[in-house]
C-alpha cells in the first residue's frame, strides 16, 4: 500500500463527514432538457445513450415471419402481425447465418455466442467479452450500475453476457431483488432538491479502495493462468467502488425519472403468464433505471436458449416441443411452437412500447436506445444455423434509422453487431472470427 | 479494558493461539517473477459455512445468490477453478459483508466473540481492534496476517471510527474489508518446492490446510488445524494423518459428504426445477423442497451413520420422509410421526417388494431427470451414465427431425418407450440411445413427478433394458447392477478426488486411484470415511501440475 493511496483514502474520509457537509465533486447542477429532449437545456450535454441486448429462444416458425419486400415500405407477416404499433421504430433482419467453419454445432449456444461474441468456439466453453461489454466499456461507467442482467426463467444462468473469458455475468431473476437493488435505500433521486452525501457509504467506498490497493502485490506472484480472472475481480471490485462512488455525487437532474411502485409480488416459474408478468415487471424496472440514470446497459434474457417457456396445459415444454411437435398438414408449421414464438414477440413488443412510452422532451427513451433482439436458432426443430431473425430496436440518438426490413441472404449475423458498434460511435472496422468475420456494417440503416 | 469471555469455537481456539500474526508477510515474500498461488472461488456454501463456523451458526447470511458456475468433468468443483467474480456478484459480496460485519460486532454478539472492550465506545480502540482482527484474520484468510496487513485493516477501523464516531462501525468497516477481499473469497493456494521430489511443487502447508478442510468439511480450516500447519506438523506423515483422523471424526463431515453429492448428483438442477403441477398435483412446492433433502439425509445415514458402502445406495430401503413425500410415494406415516416435532423427517423403511429401492427411485433422481410433464428414458439414461458411470454421453446432432415419431397422439405409439424405439430407428440417433436409452426404460415405471405407474396412457409399461451386456427388468435388477458395475465405483472415487482437487486427474494419479478401488474393493466396497482417509493422505492430492494443467479445460 502507497503512501500516497492511504493519504488520499484518509483525505476524502475526512474530508467528507468530519461533521460538516462537503460536497465531494459534485458535477455543474444541469437543469431540463432541450425541447427535443435530447440533451440537457443548460449545458448541451446529449443525454447518455443507451444500449440492451434482448434474447429470445428457439427462433420463429420458419416461412412464415420474412417478410416479402425489403427496404422501409414492407408489410409485415401475420406471424409478426403485433409489432405493428412499433412497426417505425425497429429493424428487422432476415436471411443471415452463422457460419460454423468446420466446429461441432453446439445446439442452442453456437448461435448465440456468435451473435453475442461475434466467435464461434470449438468447445461450447470458449466464451469471450459480449458486445453488450465492448459497447459498455465504450460508454464508460458514468452510472450507478456496469449494467443490468435479467432473466425471465428463474434461471441465474440464462445469460449470455460476459465481460473477459472467465464466466457468463449471472442474471437477476426475481423483480423483488431487482427493485430493492435499484431502487432501495441507496438510490438517489435525480431530481431531488436536497442531497447529502451519505457518510456510511463514503466509508464503505474507503473499504473497497483497500481492497484495490493490494491488487499490485497480488498479480505479481499469481500463476498465468489464475492474472485474468483475480484482474477480473479487482475490476469487479472498482465497479461497486464507482457504485458507491455515484451515490456520493448530486446526481444531475433527469426529468422523465419517476420512481416505480414497490414490487411486492412475483410469480417466477415458466409458464407463459408466470413469464409475461415476470418479463413485464423487468422491463418496467430497467426503463425507470435507464430514465434514472442508474444504468447505460442492459441485457434481458426471455430464458434459457434450450426454452422451459410452456404452455398452460401443455405437457412438454417449448424447446421440447420443436423437437416433438407435429407439423400440421395443412398448416404447414408446428402449432404450439408458432403461438409461443408469437408469445415471445409480444413480449418484444411490449419492451419496445415501454422504453417508447418515457417521454423525454419531443422524444422517448427508446430513441436514444439500441436495442439487439436476437435468438439461438434459425429453425430450431432442426437446430438450423441459417435464417436468423434478428431485430434492433431505437434509433441511438438518431443514430441508426429505423423502419426497416434489411434480407442480407447467406451473410453472417455479425454484420448487426458491427452495424450497432458502429453505431454507438466505435471506430470498428470489423468484428468477428474466421467466416463469421464482418467487415460491411448494413450502411443503409446507419446515420 | 480487556477481559476473556466465551467465544465462538473457532475463535476461541484462536485465541489460545499466539500466532495469528506472522512477523514475516503472508503468504511469504516471494520474488517478483515468482508465479506461485492460484485462485479458486468459493461455492456458496462453502461461504456460509465457513461464516457459521467462525463466528457461530446464528449469524444470517442472506441468500447468496452468485452463479452457480459451470460443470467440468461432471463437477461444478472443477468449474471453481475457472470462475471469477462478476460485478453484480461483487455487489452482492459487498452486501453481504457489510451485513455480517455489523451481525458480528453488534454489542449483543460481540461480547461473546471479542476478549476485550473498547475504552470509548465512541473512538477508535487500535489495540482492541488488532487483538479481534488479528484472530478473525487468520481464520477467514486461513493463514496468518502479516504485520502490514494487520496495520491496514486497523488503519480502517481507526479510520472509520473517527470519522462515524463509533468503534462499532470501525470495525465492521475493516471486517467487512476482510470479508470482500480476495483471501477470503477465493481459497489462495500457494505453491512451494517439494522437498521430497525435487523439481515439483506442492502446496504449502496452510494451503494444504484449507485442501483438506474445504474437501472433507466444506468449510475453513479450524484452529487446530491451522495450528499443525503453523507448527509444520501437517507436512509430516504423522501429523498429516492425526489431523485427518480428528477430521473424520468431526460432525462437520457431513457438510463435506452433502456438498460432494449435491456437486455429483446436479442438484443444483433443484434451483430450476420445472414440473407441470396441474398434470402432476402431489408434486407440492413441499416436495420440491423436501426431494433433494431426502435424498442427502439417506446419502448421509448410510454413508456416515451406517458406514455401508457406496453401493448401498442403490439398494437401500431405508429412507426419510416428510408428509408430502409420503403422500406422493404412497406411503401412510404413522400419525405420531407425522405430527411429532419441529422436523417433520421420520426415518422410513420400504417394505421388501415395494418399488421403491435406493436413491433412483427417489423423487430427486427421478424429477431432476424428466420433462416437466413426460418422463424421459433419454435423460435418466443420460444421467445414470454422467453422474454415476462417469462416461460421456454425445449432445445430439443437429438436423434431427424427431417430430414423426415423437408425436404424443400417435395411436401406434403410445408409450415413451414405444416413441423413443421408433426414434431410435434413424442411424444418426440410433449410437446415442443406444447408450442412454435402456438404462432409462428401467425407470419408465416412475413417472415425470416419481410417483410409481405399471401403464401408460393405458398400455403396460415395459421396463427392461441393459447395461454392460447385463439385461434387467425394472428398478430393483438395476439398482443391483449398478451396484455391482466396477463401474459405479470407480466413478465415485474418480469424482471425489478430482471434487477435492479441483482438477482432472493425472495419469499417474488415475492409476493409483484404479488400484484404490481394488483395494476397496476387496474390502467389501468404498466407504466414505475410508476413501477420505486414503484420498487426503495421498501425497499427490497436495501437488501442483504443471501450469498447463492448472487451467481447467472446462466444458459448460
Amino acid at each position: 500500500m502507497s503512501t500516497h493511496q492511504r493519504l488520499s483514502r484518509r483525505q476524502v474520509l475526512r474530508g467528507v463527514v468530519g461533521g460538516v457537509a462537503v460536497s465531494v465533486g459534485l458535477p455543474v447542477l444541469e437543469c431540463f432538457l432541450n425541447p427535443s429532449g435530447t440533451a440537457y437545456a443548460a449545458t448541451g450535454a446529449a443525454l447518455p445513450p443507451i444500449f440492451g441486448t434482448w434474447f429470445w429462444g428457439l427462433g420463429l416458425t420458419p416461412g412464415h415471419w420474412e417478410p416479402a419486400a425489403s427496404g422501409n415500405e414492407y408489410a409485415l407477416p401475420e406471424h409478426l402481425a403485433m409489432l405493428e404499433p412499433v412497426k417505425a421504430k425497429i429493424n428487422l433482419f432476415s436471411g443471415m447465418q452463422v457460419f460454423l467453419d468446420g466446429k461441432v454445432n453446439q445446439n442452442h449456444f453456437s448461435g448465440a455466442q456468435c451473435q453475442m461474441t461475434g466467435m464461434v468456439s470449438r468447445n461450447g466453453s470458449d466464451y469471450t467479452t459480449s458486445i453488450d461489454s465492448i459497447i459498455g466499456n465504450h460508454f464508460g461507467q458514468r452510472t450507478r450500475f456496469r449494467s443490468i442482467e435479467v432473466s425471465c426463467d428463474n434461471d441465474r444462468r440464462s445469460t449470455w453476457s460476459a465481460r473477459g473469458e472467465n464466466g457468463m455475468n449471472p442474471a437477476e431473476v426475481s423483480p423483488l431483488a431487482l427493485y430493492g437493488r435499484i431502487f432501495g435505500p441507496d438510490f438517489k433521486d435525480p431530481n431531488s432538491a436536497d442531497f447529502t452525501p451519505d457518510p456510511a457509504v463514503m466509508v464503505r467506498k474507503s473499504v473497497l479502495s483497500g481492497v484495490t490497493e493490494q491488487r499490485q502485490a497480488l498479480m505479481r506472484r499469481v500463476s498465468a493462468s489464475d492474472r485474468t480472472r483475480l484482474d477480473e475481480y479487482f475490476t469487479s471490485v472498482r465497479d461497486v467502488e464507482q457504485q458507491l462512488a455515484v451515490q456520493l455525487e448530486r446526481p444531475s437532474p433527469l426529468p422523465a425519472c419517476s420512481v416505480p411502485p414497490p414490487v411486492e409480488v412475483e410469480n417466477l416459474g415458466t409458464l407463459v403468464e408466470q413469464t409475461r408478468a415476470t418479463h413485464r415487471q423487468f422491463v418496467q424496472l430497467i426503463a425507470h433505471a435507464l430514465s434514472c440514470g442508474q444504468t447505460q446497459v442492459f441485457n434481458i434474457a426471455m430464458g434459457s436458449s434450450f426454452s422451459p417457456l410452456r404452455k398452460p396445459g401443455e405437457a412438454s415444454a417449448y424447446h421440447q416441443l420443436t423437437h416433438e411437435e407435429r407439423i400440421d398438414p395443412q398448416l404447414g408449421y408446428q402449432p404450439t411452437c408458432k403461438w409461443l414464438a408469437e408469445q415471445q414477440m409480444a413480449f418484444f413488443l411490449e419492451m419496445v412500447q415501454t422504453l417508447d412510452a418515457i417521454r423525454e422532451g419531443d422524444s422517448t427513451l427508446l430513441d436514444r436506445s439500441l436495442v439487439f433482439a436476437y435468438t439461438d436458432h434459425g429453425e430450431a426443430r432442426l437446430h438450423s444455423m441459417k435464417k436468423y431473425p434478428v431485430f434492433t430496436a431505437g434509433s441511438g440518438g438518431g443514430r441508426m434509422r429505423t423502419g426497416y426490413h434489411i434480407a442480407a441472404e447467406g451473410d453472417t449475423v455479425t454484420r448487426v453487431g458491427l452495424t450497432l458498434q458502429q453505431a454507438v460511435g466505435i471506430n470498428a472496422g470489423s468484428w468477428g472470427t474466421e467466416t463469421n468475420r464482418a467487415t460491411k456494417p448494413f450502411s443503409e440503416v446507419l446515420v | 479494558m480487556r477481559r476473556l469471555s466465551d467465544l465462538a469455537p473457532a475463535l476461541a481456539g484462536a485465541l489460545a493461539c499466539t500466532w495469528f500474526v506472522s512477523s514475516a508477510a503472508q503468504p511469504a515474500p516471494a520474488p517478483a517473477e515468482a508465479q506461485d498461488l492460484t485462485f479458486v472461488r468459493l461455492t456458496t456454501r462453502q461461504y456460509q459455512h465457513s461464516i457459521h463456523d467462525i463466528f457461530g451458526s446464528n449469524v444470517e447470511v442472506k441468500d447468496n445468490k452468485v452463479a452457480p458456475g459451470f460443470r467440468d468433468e461432471g463437477l461444478l468443483a472443477l468449474g471453481t477453478r475457472k470462475l471469477t467474480i462478476s460485478s453484480a456478484e461483487m455487489e452482492q459480496y459487498e452486501d453481504l459483508a457489510q451485513d455480517i460485519a455489523a451481525q458480528v460486532v453488534d454489542p449483543g454478539r460481540r461480547a461473546t466473540l471479542m476478549s476485550c472492550r473498547p475504552d470509548d465506545e465512541s473512538a477508535a480502540d487500535d489495540e482492541c481492534a488488532a487483538s479481534f482482527l488479528g484472530q478473525v484474520g487468520v481464520l477467514l484468510f486461513r493463514r496468518p496476517l502479516s504485520e502490514p496487513e494487520l496495520r491496514m485493516y486497523v488503519s480502517t477501523h481507526s479510520e472509520a471510527a473517527g470519522q462515524l464516531h463509533s468503534f462499532n462501525a470501525g470495525l465492521t468497516a475493516a471486517l467487512a474489508q476482510m470479508l470482500v477481499a480476495p483471501d477470503f473469497l477465493f481459497r489462495v493456494e500457494v505453491s512451494e518446492p517439494d522437498p521430497q521430489r525435487p523439481g515439483q511443487r506442492r502446496l504449502d502447508a496452510y494451503s494444504r490446510a484449507a485442501r483438506l478442510s474445504f474437501f472433507l468439511w466444506d468449510s475453513t480450516p479450524d484452529a487446530m488445524l491451522l495450528a499443525a500447519a503453523e507448527s509444520g506438523a501437517l507436512l509430516t506423515e504423522e501429523g498429516l494423518t492425526a489431523q485427518v483422523e480428528r477430521m473424520l471424526m468431526s460432525p462437520r463431515v457431513e457438510h463435506g459428504l452433502r456438498a460432494f453429492f449435491s456437486d455429483m448428483l446436479g442438484f443444483d438442477g433443484f434451483a430450476t426445477l420445472s414440473i407441470d403441477t396441474n398434470l402432476y398435483p402431489k408434486f407440492t412446492k413441499y416436495v420440491h423442497e423436501d426431494a433433494e433433502e431426502q435424498t442427502l439425509r439417506t446419502i448421509v445415514d448410510q454413508l456416515l451413520r451406517k458406514n455401508q458402502p457406496y453401493g448401498e445406495l442403490f439398494v437401500t430401503r431405508e429412507t426419510f420422509l416428510t408428509p408430502s413425500l409420503a403422500a406422493l410415494y404412497g406411503v401412510a406415516l404413522p400419525r405420531s410421526q407425522e405430527l411429532g416435532g419441529a422436523i417433520p423427517w421420520v426415518p422410513y423403511e420400504f417394505p421388501e417388494h415395494d418399488p421403491r429401492v435406493g436413491i433412483l427411485s427417489q423423487v430427486s433422481f427421478l424429477s431432476l431427470n424428466s420433462h416437466p410433464g413426460t418422463s424421459s428414458p433419454t435423460l435418466r439414461g443420460k444421467a445414470l451414465r454422467e453422474k454415476l458411470l462417469c462416461q460421456k454421453v454425445p449432445p445430439p446432432p443437429g438436423n434431427v427431425d424427431f417430430s414423426l415419431v415423437q408425436d404424443v397422439n400417435n395411436p401406434k405409439f403410445k408409450t415413451v418407450r414405444q416413441r423413443l424405439t421408433a426414434h431410435s430407428t434413424e442411424a444418426m440417433c440410433a449410437g446415442c440411445h443406444k447408450i442412454t436409452d435402456p438404462m432409462g426404460f428401467a425407470l419408465e415405471n416412475f413417472n415425470t413427478a416419481g410417483e410409481f405407474r405399471t401403464t401408460e396412457r393405458g398400455e403396460p409399461i415395459d421396463a427392461s433394458g441393459t447395461l454392460n451386456g447385463r439385461s434387467f427388468d425394472g428398478i430393483q435388477q438395476l439398482a443391483q447392477v449398478l451396484k455391482e458395475t466396477p463401474g459405479t465405483s470407480a466413478c465415485l472415487i474418480t469424482r471425489a478426488y478430482s471434487y477435492g482437487t479441483e482438477r482432472k486427474p493425472s495419469r499417474e494419479e488415475r492409476q493409483w486411484l484404479t488400484a484404490l478401488q481394488s483395494e476397496l474393493a476387496k474390502e467389501g466396497g468404498v466407504r466414505w470415511r475410508e476413501l477420505m482417509h486414503r484420498i487426503t493422505l495421498n501425497p499427490d492430492f497436495y501437488t501442483i501440475p504443471g501450469a498447463a494443467t492448472l487451467t481447467v479445460q472446462a466444458g459448460r
